[in-house]
């Protein structure tokens, strides 16, 4: 074996290890590294977020599932700095990458710097259009605002043919632009969203839970058109959502948040067909099938857990169908496998064995 | 939910308000009576209007009468209408409001017609004309009086109340056990309008008291109840103001406005509890996060 | 299936009157024409988009209101006028939202023991106690004494779902209706909660109607299934006749745009999700199309579909659709490709 060869191997093996393609680490578009995040009560502060590292890729889609509780929302608030008190980022880094220019830590960045970096950089798809649109302004005119306030020299004109341009990515017709939104029907307004989203060329757009809000067909239209988009332009994309079946289809790869916690991260064809982590298992297994044959499903015992009163060990052992006793006192590590990495304890004992 | 509006700094400062308040117009006259031995009414012909002093600490009027004496039987008087007011008013508004709003339709569009009635009403001259109709009306008259023209508003937010509460599924959930419309109004609607209905009787309260101010002020209330209207009506009439005789008007003013403060910080209290966003944005729940951000930035700062 | 049905919808319509704000007032036709038949120790499944009239069908059901034509049947009596004591007692209703079907101010106890209390006054407290723990246990909420003197928001939603499920169940109903009962449940429960209904319907012999936006756990769950579109029934049987071979092109769209997991790894992302971009959106009730309501999306659509609404046709096995592609003999089809690729491919037509 040539040294070449050797080292060619390492690194791919390195980057195994992390449970991530290549592509994520050679050129990340996002490097999140370590994030806690806290609720600070009266009587302290309650661990929301706890020790989440991720890396993105440029253009990757990245799904991130969970259930009510799981952090996944103060995740999306603390990534995107969009939180508020009492929720507070107490550790971590949040390092974006703008294309050919050194990464800027988003953590210790005050508003103004932060709002410089919105829209143009990184962007947001709430899960309720109505909340994202100004209900007494006309579309057109909301367009206007955030690309004549992030682009100081664009006239009218030059707003009022990119808004066309943009509702046209979407497929709304130019004329809608002159439409309120209470005017328009669920799944054109998050599509307006979307395209509101892009109005200025952002590497990053994150959504909390795009289509929760639409039914199933319309869901498909916007997704596909999101994916469309995204090969066009080239922006990564992070989705959030409880919905671990559409991720599956949607998303590069897939993280899976539990108590606060990613307890595992991978592609997504591994986590559909050898997950890892017995949370994944079960949550995959929480999906009745459309055609394969019915057998009787059972999804996850229990309910999820208050963050306020964790479960010691690994949070998931109360629930856990293949929990020993170890479980309850150890905290899993994060054990790397060849194409995703979980945090479980029996995964060491297996490698042990 | 009690323990936590205790909690509130508006809503304890406002409790205490009016607990003293009220306590001072249970209590009071007895105390003036047999521990500091004063009459409200009596002459006192060797001071008129004579300024504080240690014989009579809020000093007296024009007519020798002392004004703490005064001021303590008018919280009687004036937390009387207040309280018998609101009573009246809170009790209409409850009957109206939400009868119109749970059974909706014919009974709605009848109700919310008197409602509308009420409203519409020009209540100041209506109350002249029953008064002096009624002629001698007494701190009682004048209470009912205020009670039932007043209760309109209150109305129409219950019924607003009431309609979106009797619409939840919990209502439907019942309704389908075949529970019936009088229980479910009393035991599955009203709960949810409990806070409503209290910041509601505080306003009738605060809105009775001057209400009968006003009424006093312009020379309608009974000539021989002390009341804080009628106090400041007597200084009024002697021209108290133009003497400076402001012992004698400024602490009924002054109570009225504490009281009415008072209602206003519990309504606001009540207010945040009720409205989870009003909270979240506390000066206090911020300036505890930001202690944190900068315990951890220091932190950080020492390490590096 | 050769029992009568214990509650029937025939021809039910439901048209709501919509006032403007300036004196101006639009019918919404909500439901037109929907019958559905449920059996003892059966469960159907009502499976439609928002809008498509599946809640208002259950809500007639559960006598909410009265429908504006056709009549509601329990036991084969027609039943009008004021909803009684009898028929809550015989039909119950679950509502979609958990957080808002419990008073936050009661207790868990409080429920069960006012509706065993209207439905047996002559229940002592002892025995009415006795009964709620069963009736908690029976739900899977055990120990049942545990639960009793719980708020509402000191359970999770699952709990919560089940002391709905067994407040129904305390009046001892022979249906239940299911309105999106664990559409708001976290994922990782809704099973439990679906083979807690399958056991009511196995065991106790209820009649359920599961009304769900989702195919797969409708599948998982019923055993006939119907589809709604824009108000109007357009396909009903047996669960995999219809989901593995649909006979109307609403149905086949519906279920080619679930998510299926299954198709992770067999097929590319691109090719998963090129062509669905213009899918179209379900129809203003206000007015909606004329004939068939789906035309203006359907990529078969005839000169016949845009003038005249299709009839009922049986295609066998207890399977229908009302479809005029039946009728045309065209139906093979449906089956021959994907409903994206059949738009696709008309588009390509209209413009050639």
């Amino acid at each position: 074996m040539t040294a070449d060869t050797r080292a060619d191997a390492d690194r791919l093996v390195a980057a195994a290890r992390a449970g991530q393609d290549e592509q994520a680490q050679a050129d990340p578009v996002l490097d999140v590294r370590d994030l806690t995040v806290s609720y600070i009560g009266p009587d302290g502060g309650t661990v929301a977020c706890r020790d989440v590292s991720f890396q993105l890729g440029r253009g990757e889609v990245l799904g991130i599932a969970g259930e009510s509780g799981s952090g996944k929302s103060t995740l999306i608030t603390a990534l995107t700095r969009l939180q508020r008190p009492p929720a507070t980022t107490t550790a971590g880094s949040i390092v974006f990458h703008p294309a050919g220019r050194p990464g800027i830590d988003l953590v210790p960045l005050g508003a103004r710097a932060l709002r410089k970096l919105r829209w143009t950089s990184m962007s947001i798809v709430l899960q309720s259009a109505m909340d994202a649109l100004n209900p007494v302004m006309r579309l057109g005119d909301q367009f206007a605002d955030v690309l004549r306030t992030h682009n100081r020299g664009m006239d009218r004109a030059a707003a009022r043919t990119r808004t066309t341009e943009l509702l046209g990515m979407v497929g709304i017709s130019a004329d809608r632009a002159r439409s309120f939104p209470h005017e328009m029907s669920g799944g054109m307004r998050q599509r307006a969203t979307i395209a509101l989203a892009l109005a200025c060329s952002p590497q990053l757009v994150v959504m909390d839970e795009p289509t929760t809000a639409v039914d199933v067909v319309m869901q498909r239209q916007i997704l596909a058109q999101v994916l469309r988009l995204r090969r066009e332009l080239g922006f990564a994309v992070i989705i959030v959502t409880h919905d671990l079946s559409l991720l599956l289809e949607v998303a590069d790869r897939i993280a899976i948040m539990y108590a606060g916690r990613i307890v595992e991260i991978g592609s997504a064809r591994a986590l559909y067909r050898s997950p890892a982590h017995p949370y994944t298992r079960g949550l995959r297994d929480s999906f009745p099938p459309l055609h394969a044959p019915l057998t009787t499903l059972h999804g996850i015992p229990g309910t999820p857990p208050d963050l306020r009163r964790l479960p010691s060990g690994c949070p998931f052992h109360p629930r856990c169908p293949v929990a020993v006793d170890a479980c309850s006192t150890t905290p899993p590590p994060l054990v790397s496998l060849p194409e995703q990495a979980a945090e479980c304890l029996l995964l060491t004992n297996e490698e042990a064995s | 939910m009690p323990s936590s509006l205790w909690s509130n700094p508006k809503v304890r400062f406002g409790l205490v308000v009016v607990a003293f308040f009220t306590l001072l117009a249970v209590l009071g006259p007895w105390l003036t009576a047999s521990v500091l031995g004063l009459d409200p009414r009596a002459n006192d012909i060797s001071a008129i209007a004579s300024p504080p002093s240690a014989e009579h600490w809020l000093g007296t009027t024009q007519f020798g009468q002392d004004v703490l004496a005064q001021l303590v039987a008018g919280a009687r008087g004036s937390m009387f209408v207040g309280v018998l007011a609101a009573l009246i008013g809170t009790a209409l508004a409850i009957v109206f409001g939400v009868t119109a709003g749970y059974f909706g339709g014919t009974v709605d569009n009848v109700l919310n017609f008197v409602t509308n009635l009420f409203m519409v009403m020009p209540v100041l001259p209506l109350i002249f004309i029953v008064s002096g109709y009624l002629r001698g009306t007494g701190l009682w008259m004048i209470a009912v009086i205020i009670g039932v023209f007043g209760w309109a508003g209150g109305a129409r937010t219950l019924r607003a109340q009431t309609l979106s509460v009797r619409n939840r599924d919990f209502v439907l959930g019942m309704r389908m056990l075949g529970e019936s419309h009088p229980r479910l109004i009393a035991v599955e609607v009203l709960p949810h309008l409990v806070g409503w209905i209290a910041s509601m009787f505080l306003g009738a309260l605060i809105g009775g008291i001057l209400a009968e101010a006003g009424l006093a002020f312009l020379g309608i209330s009974d000539s021989g109840a002390i009341s804080w209207g009628s106090m400041i009506q007597a200084a009024q009439s002697q021209s108290a103001v133009l003497r400076g005789l402001w012992w004698w008007f400024v602490p009924p003013g002054l109570c009225i406005a504490l009281i009415g403060t008072a209602a206003a910080m519990i309504n606001f209290g009540v207010d945040e509890l009720a409205n989870p966003k009003l909270r979240a944005g506390t000066r206090r729940v911020v300036r505890r996060t930001r202690r944190v951000e900068r315990a951890v930035a220091a932190a950080e700062g020492g390490a590096a | 299936m050769s029992t009568a049905p214990v509650l029937s919808a025939v021809d039910v319509t439901k048209h709501f009157v919509v006032r403007g704000a300036v004196g101006d007032s639009a019918v919404v036709r909500a439901v037109e024409n929907a019958s559905v038949d449920l059996h003892a120790g059966r469960i159907v499944a009502v499976v439609g988009e928002s809008g498509s009239g599946k809640t208002t069908l259950a809500r007639m059901l559960a006598r909410f209101y009265d429908p504006t034509a056709g009549e509601i049947r329990l036991d084969g009596v027609s039943v009008s006028g004021r909803p009684t004591r009898a028929y809550h007692q015989d039909v119950q209703l679950i509502f979609q939202d958990p957080f808002g079907s419990l008073n936050p101010v009661h207790r868990v106890r409080h429920n069960l023991d006012r509706a065993l209390r209207i439905h047996d006054r002559r229940m002592s407290a002892a025995e009415r106690r006795r009964r709620a723990v069963e009736l908690l246990e029976r739900v899977s909420l055990t120990p049942g004494e545990d639960f009793l003197d719980k708020f509402p928001h000191e359970l999770s939603g699952g709990q919560r779902q089940r002391v709905v499920i067994a407040r129904a169940l305390a009046v001892g109903p022979k249906v239940l209706l299911g309105d999106e009962p664990i559409s708001m449940l976290d994922v990782s429960i809704r099973l439990e909660m679906l083979n807690l209904l399958d056991r009511l319907r196995r065991e106790d012999g209820l009649a359920l109607l599961y009304i769900t936006h989702d195919i797969a756990s409708a599948r998982y769950v019923c055993d006939d299934v119907i589809v709604m579109y824009a108000g109007e029934m357009v396909e009903g049987g047996p669960k995999d006749e219809v989901i593995a071979r649909p006979a109307h092109p609403y149905t086949k769209l519906l279920v080619e745009s679930s998510p299926d997991p299954d198709r992770v790894g067999t097929v590319s992302r691109d090719e998963l999700f090129d062509d669905a971009e213009a899918l179209g959106e379900p129809p203003s009730l206000i007015e909606p199309p004329e004939g068939c309501r789906f035309h203006p999306r359907c990529p078969f659509a005839m000169e016949r579909c845009r003038s005249e609404a299709p009839p009922r046709t049986d295609v066998g096995g207890g399977h229908w659709a009302r479809c005029w592609l039946h009728q045309e003999g065209r139906a093979h089809e449906i089956g021959e490709s994907t409903f994206a690729a059949a738009l696709t491919r008309r588009d390509e037509q209209v413009r050639a």
